[in-house]
């Protein structure tokens, strides 16, 4: 009997103890994960960018207006500067920045650990594996069939579009004087492809940000349009190359090594 | 001793009270899970069936969206409008299919059949799921030339009442789904259950090749024998293909369609298009990926007479002489074509399951 009513006293003891902790996860806690705001502030140079605004200039020397700017942000991991690492959960970890809506420029990370972070990771295009998963992992600016802005995959070669440039120029080849950067290509399906998806590492330097239960750091990114066109991997030339989709594997990926280096930090509310 | 064990249970209810809502009780009943039955001779699919088990509901939902011209921009063209069961679910008579506006395409309308087995779909595998099929045609400017989105929209507002048969797509989804949501999900899920139905295996053939060797005349006999030994290392198995891509020596048309290289950006794919299976063959013509020859006839003195050479001609058809082609008299041509007419399937085009339920078109 003594024994029975000492499981019983535990079980009493362990369902409070469980009890009390479902009942707190529903509250607020001090020591509870916060947020971390990054934001994609899409630039010309040193110039902001305007869609269909005032005309800029390329390494070549040609004059233009750029008229749509989206990419697909994934994968993304916050650095500590111990080496390690906060790893948003891969089903939140896929955002699509586009120029036309400011809201998409804001990527809200929410359950952040508490703490310092001395840098940020993430991916340009959407990881192979999510290229080829099945319908139901595609939600959200991964739908193909959902709110995803005028086309940022290809329904007749299953992928995305990493990123959609275009625009106007004066030396644009194509009969309605606009040039088309469409680059994707995760690697292929069953036949190898170029792989267009890049991981940007950015440090932050002498700077932290810094998550804490009340304050939700906003670590503002500058993102160079100006760079998809002069950049380590390519200067690319509106004359030359006035459309890149997914025919011109090469030369995608020249565009891709641009896009790769089109970001840096350029300071973080704490 | 009970109040030692009452006590905590009550202080978790309670607390459960307080942060759950009620579930909605449904009413409605589930739906009827279909058996899908393998052909006994055929291999096994490809589709996983377990991420979307087949019902009557979904199937039914899969047929309608099928043959409804909602799926298109103008509202004319439904996935039955090209592809018509009494030509083997292919556009009888048409080289290239014309679609919204009566815009061309450039490539012939495949026959769609057995798709459970594809590894891949359309002449160049661009798509490698089938749940992931139906974006394609609806999306091309020249076949439907519409946004899934936007056929979403317009599904979630039916029944229209002057449409051509009010259809009610939002109780279709509850009845397939649960509940009435429509999004792309389930609308390509339902397209998914209704083509995987769409499996021919009841052809003279079947018959044959299961043991009833009356079902085969003695020049269709000659003419599985000439098959196996002169067209079966690529149109192979149960499925008369290997689904590879391959190079079969046609001249490119003015288009200069560079098929598979297209997808994959590799040299050594240029002009090269996925070997489709043979079944129902007498019933889809024109042939090829460009609907260039108008009967099997032509297509055999294709393969023994006018294989073009070019860099990435499959080297099947390179004869040991250097000369290309696959050598084939008059006779064996017609035993072959007599073979090729038993794989027609008059149950598969008949179908009454798979028939346009009233609210399709055809041009």
């Amino acid at each position: 009997m003594k024994s029975l009513f000492t499981f019983c006293a535990y079980l009493f003891a362990g369902a409070f103890i469980l009890t009390l902790s479902a009942c707190s996860d529903s509250e607020p806690s001090p020591t509870a994960a916060s947020g971390i705001t990054l934001e994609f502030d899409n630039v010309v140079g040193d110039k902001n960018l305007v869609l269909s605004g005032p005309s800029n200039t390329n390494a070549f020397g040609e004059d233009f207006v750029i008229t749509k700017f989206n990419y697909f942000i994934s994968n993304i991991k916050l650095l500590r500067s111990d080496g390690t690492s906060h790893v948003i959960p891969q089903d939140s970890s896929y955002f699509l920045i586009q120029e036309d809506n400011k809201e998409s420029q804001f990527i809200k990370l929410k359950n952040v650990p508490v703490g310092d972070y001395s840098g940020v990771e993430f991916m340009v295009g959407v990881d192979s594996l999510r290229s080829t998963s099945p319908i139901e992992k595609r939600k959200g600016v991964l739908d193909p069939g959902g709110t995803m802005e005028d086309g940022m995959y290809w329904a007749w070669n299953s992928g995305y579009i990493f990123l959609k440039m275009e625009g106007t120029s004066s030396k644009a080849t194509s009969a309605n004087g606009k040039f088309y950067y469409h680059i994707g290509l995760f690697g292929g399906f069953d036949t190898k492809t170029v792989n267009n998806t890049r991981i940007v590492k950015l440090e932050f330097g002498s700077s932290k940000a810094s998550v804490t239960a009340e304050e939700v750091p906003e670590v503002h990114l500058l993102v160079d349009a100006l760079k998809v066109f002069n950049g380590p991997g390519t200067n690319l030339s509106i004359a030359q190359n006035n459309t890149v989709m997914s025919q011109q594997a090469a030369k995608s990926q020249e565009i891709a090594n641009n896009y790769a280096k089109m970001f840096t930090l350029d300071h973080i509310h704490n | 001793m009970l109040m030692w064990l009452g006590f905590p249970i009550i202080v978790i209810f309670s607390c459960k009270k307080e942060t759950e809502t009620p579930e909605p009780i449904i009413e409605d009943k589930e739906p009827t899970p279909v058996t899908w039955i393998k052909p006994a001779h055929f291999p096994d699919p490809v589709y996983d069936m377990s991420r979307n088990p087949l019902t009557e509901e979904g199937v039914e939902l899969g047929r309608f969206l099928f043959y409804d011209g909602i799926l298109s921009r103008t509202n004319q063209i439904g996935c039955g409008t090209c592809h018509q069961q009494v030509a083997a679910f292919t556009h009888h008579g048409h080289e290239l299919s014309h679609g919204v506006d009566d815009l061309l395409g450039t490539r012939n309308s495949p026959a769609v059949q057995n798709l459970a087995w594809n590894p891949s779909f359309f002449w160049d595998g661009g798509v490698h799921d089938l749940d992931l099929l139906p974006f394609n045609p609806i999306e091309n400017p020249v076949e439907m030339g519409e946004k899934v989105q936007n056929v979403i929209t317009k599904l979630k507002s039916t029944p229209v009442a002057n449409a051509k048969k009010p259809v009610d797509y939002p109780a279709m989804f509850k009845k397939a789904f649960g509940t009435e949501e429509i999004n792309s999900e389930r609308m390509m899920k339902a397209l998914s259950q209704f083509m995987l139905t769409m499996v021919s295996a009841n052809s003279k053939y079947d018959y044959y090749v299961k043991g009833d060797v009356t079902a085969f005349k003695a020049q269709e006999k000659e003419g599985l024998v000439l098959f196996k030994n002169k067209c079966s290392s690529c149109h192979s198995g149960e499925l008369f293909t290997d689904f590879s891509f391959r190079n079969n020596g046609l001249v490119p048309i003015k288009v200069n369609d560079q098929g598979r290289f297209a997808v994959t950006g590799t040299e050594t794919d240029k002009y090269k298009f996925k070997v489709p299976s043979l079944r129902n063959a007498g019933l889809t013509a024109p042939y090829m990926h460009d609907g260039r020859y108008r009967t099997l006839e032509e297509v055999l003195d294709h393969y023994s007479d006018s294989i073009h050479s070019s860099a990435t001609l499959d080297p099947i058809f390179i004869k040991s002489d250097g000369k290309t082609g696959i050598a084939l008299t008059a006779a064996e041509k017609q035993s072959i074509v007599a073979f090729l007419r038993t794989l027609s399937d008059e149950q598969f085009v008949k179908d009454a399951k798979l028939s346009d339920p009233g609210v399709g078109t055809s041009f």
